[in-house]
């Protein structure tokens, strides 16, 4: 019982905390509506998508970036807890250092499945066909992604001892695992070059992108979902198991 | 009664570096211990061990009956901590840290509300209890910080150098509230500062650490007292026929008269006062003034370590960075 109140009472600071910062919420629909708007109407003259528009096909992919960003940034926001002391009061409680990184990252991914639902929302306020049923179904893909991308981050954090590392996961993981994940263009398209195939296979992105954009735009487009909806899952549930079990031994390292 | 905290070759190493050398002590229930040395002596080092922050190279100890190595989590639930560095979450109220607190360390959410309305009066926040910890003065929030160690009701209290950085006027009310707690509430404390008033004035036991070591280790009354080194001066028109007869009649030395004040040098100064006085009287010499010094901490201190405690250099800049960490927020 201690450990589910700890477990709740860390997922309820994530949560606050986020809820609190109204500037991040508001700025967090500028990118998404940047690239919308200005790459979606771009690309439109030179996509080699057919019978969907360029918006409709990115907008999965914009949702899956959205979820990366969010995910990695609250992930890594652990060592502002431990450059401000805030850490140090959390690992000596008499809680389990398991509830200590699950109540972390569930709070982080609550935070990343929010900013998600915001942009989805803002892609129904631009006049991408969407339904409320796709909403329904998009949920669970969202939050499942977010736990492993979360853990990603607080693995990262674990091991980075400063905040001016904080940029350098923005170049050597938000922007490769985002080009690599099929968000912007078919990382299955006919003329793709192996290399770049090959790469976004390793990518948990890709299957998250692939599990969404099949929600929302269905299989009637070209050259279509790169993997059935349950094999993306499964993927994904692997991918999170994998990284939690990750997150939680090198958040348990005690010097 | 068992000791509430007992260390058996406490070793800390840090790549080849000791900071706490094979260190014995033991504090009794109840008890106000100070561990007092520069900074680098190894206090923190020590206090992060007995909380189970850090592992121990060597040795052990134990806090309230439970082994630091094996028991960690005992431990925890039954110690609260101070840090040295602030530990607060700051985007949060003063009211919704001290909850966090209560559900980490397993308060009955019955009982929460009335603990937290406690401490808060405890430490004067009643009226800040609601209000997000970024609006807190550095003292506000070193207040919450104590009042938040004691909601669990901890058995032992570490405050690590609980009154660093702050000015003069908070440094006195939180010695107040330390004063306080230990009558209210019968907390073991253990404190570590290199203020030597600080030391003095609120622990039963002081122990000097030096190079990770226990140099020396006594209540404070009891310390000054082996240095053997009350300055008694007396002011009287006849300094020097008053310090004539004393050698005789007394067989006192070290005596040293500057114009109409006559310093003693006495292992006692204040049960000998009377009868110098008495010896004075008697030989009607005329004594206008008297005053005792004693040896101060800084004085033991020195007498042990062979070195000014002020490693002022580290030790501000330390107080300088808890402020600067204060200031970013």
């Amino acid at each position: 019982m201690t450990e589910i109140r700890g477990l709740y009472t860390l997922w309820l600071r994530e949560v606050k905390r986020y809820l609190r910062d109204r500037i991040r919420i508001v700025s967090s629909f500028v990118q998404p509506l940047l690239w919308l708007v200005i790459f979606g109407t771009g690309i439109r003259f030179s996509a080699a998508i057919s019978n969907v528009t360029s918006q409709g096909y990115i907008f999965p992919g914009i949702i899956g970036q959205t979820i990366l960003f969010t995910s990695m940034f609250m992930g890594i926001s652990v060592i502002w807890d431990r450059e401000f002391g805030f850490l140090k009061e959390i690992l000596v409680a008499p809680v389990s250092r398991m509830s200590i990184f699950l109540g972390k990252m569930l709070g982080d991914s609550t935070d990343a499945l929010i900013q998600g639902i915001l942009v989805f929302l803002l892609g129904v306020l631009l006049g991408i066909p969407l339904t409320a049923v796709m909403f329904i179904e998009i949920l669970p893909i969202m939050l499942l992604t977010t736990f492993g991308l979360v853990s990603i981050g607080l693995t990262l954090a674990s091991f980075i001892e400063n905040l001016e590392s904080f940029g350098a996961i923005q170049s050597f993981v938000n922007l490769p695992l985002f080009f690599l994940s099929g968000a912007l263009f078919p990382v299955n398209g006919p003329s793709l070059p192996n290399w770049l195939r090959i790469a976004s296979n390793f990518n948990p992105l890709t299957y998250a992108v692939d599990a969404l954009r099949t929600i929302t735009l269905g299989r009637s487009w070209q050259p279509g979902p790169i993997y059935p909806l349950y094999y993306d899952l499964l993927v994904i549930c692997c991918f999170d198991i994998a990284m939690i079990i990750i997150g939680t031994i090198a958040f348990n390292r005690r010097k | 009664m068992s000791n509430a905290i007992e260390t058996i070759d406490l070793t800390k190493q840090f790549n080849g570096l000791t900071a706490v050398d094979k260190l014995n002590i033991s504090v009794e229930q109840g008890e106000v211990f100070s561990l007092l040395g520069p900074n680098g002596a190894g206090k923190t080092t020590t206090i992060s061990m007995l909380c189970t922050i850090l592992k121990p190279t060597l040795g052990t100890a134990k806090v309230n009956g439970y082994d630091i190595v094996k028991q960690a989590k005992q431990v925890r639930k039954s110690i609260g901590i101070v840090f040295q560095d602030p530990s607060i979450d700051d985007r949060l109220t003063g009211r919704e840290n001290l909850r966090m607190h209560a559900d980490l360390y397993g308060v009955p959410p019955g009982e929460q509300k009335a603990r937290i309305d406690r401490v808060l009066k405890l430490v004067e926040l009643e009226a800040r209890a609601d209000d997000i910890l970024r609006t807190y003065s550095g003292g506000m929030r070193r207040r919450l910080e104590i009042a938040r160690g004691l909601i669990h009701y901890p058995k032992v209290l570490f405050l690590d150098e609980p009154t660093i950085g702050l000015d003069p006027q908070t440094r006195e009310h939180i010695w107040a509230y330390i004063r306080e707690l230990r009558q209210a509430h019968e907390v073991t404390m253990v404190l570590t500062t290199h203020y030597m008033e600080e030391a003095d004035m609120l622990s039963d036991r002081v122990g000097i650490i030096d190079y990770g070591k226990i140099v020396a280790l006594d209540t404070p009354a009891r310390l000054k007292e082996t240095l053997e080194g009350d300055v008694v001066t007396v002011k009287a028109g006849e300094a020097e026929k008053l310090s004539a007869i004393l050698a005789s009649d007394m067989g006192l030395q070290n005596m040293r008269i500057s114009g109409d004040n006559l310093e003693l040098k006495v292992p006692k100064g204040k049960t000998l006062l009377p009868k110098i006085l008495e010896v004075a009287t008697r030989n009607s010499i005329i004594v206008e003034a008297v005053s005792v010094r004693e040896p101060t901490l800084e004085d033991v201190f020195l007498h042990y370590t062979g070195r000014e405690i002020r490693a002022e250099g580290s030790g501000e800049l330390h107080g300088m960075a808890a402020i600067k960490r204060r200031a970013i927020k």
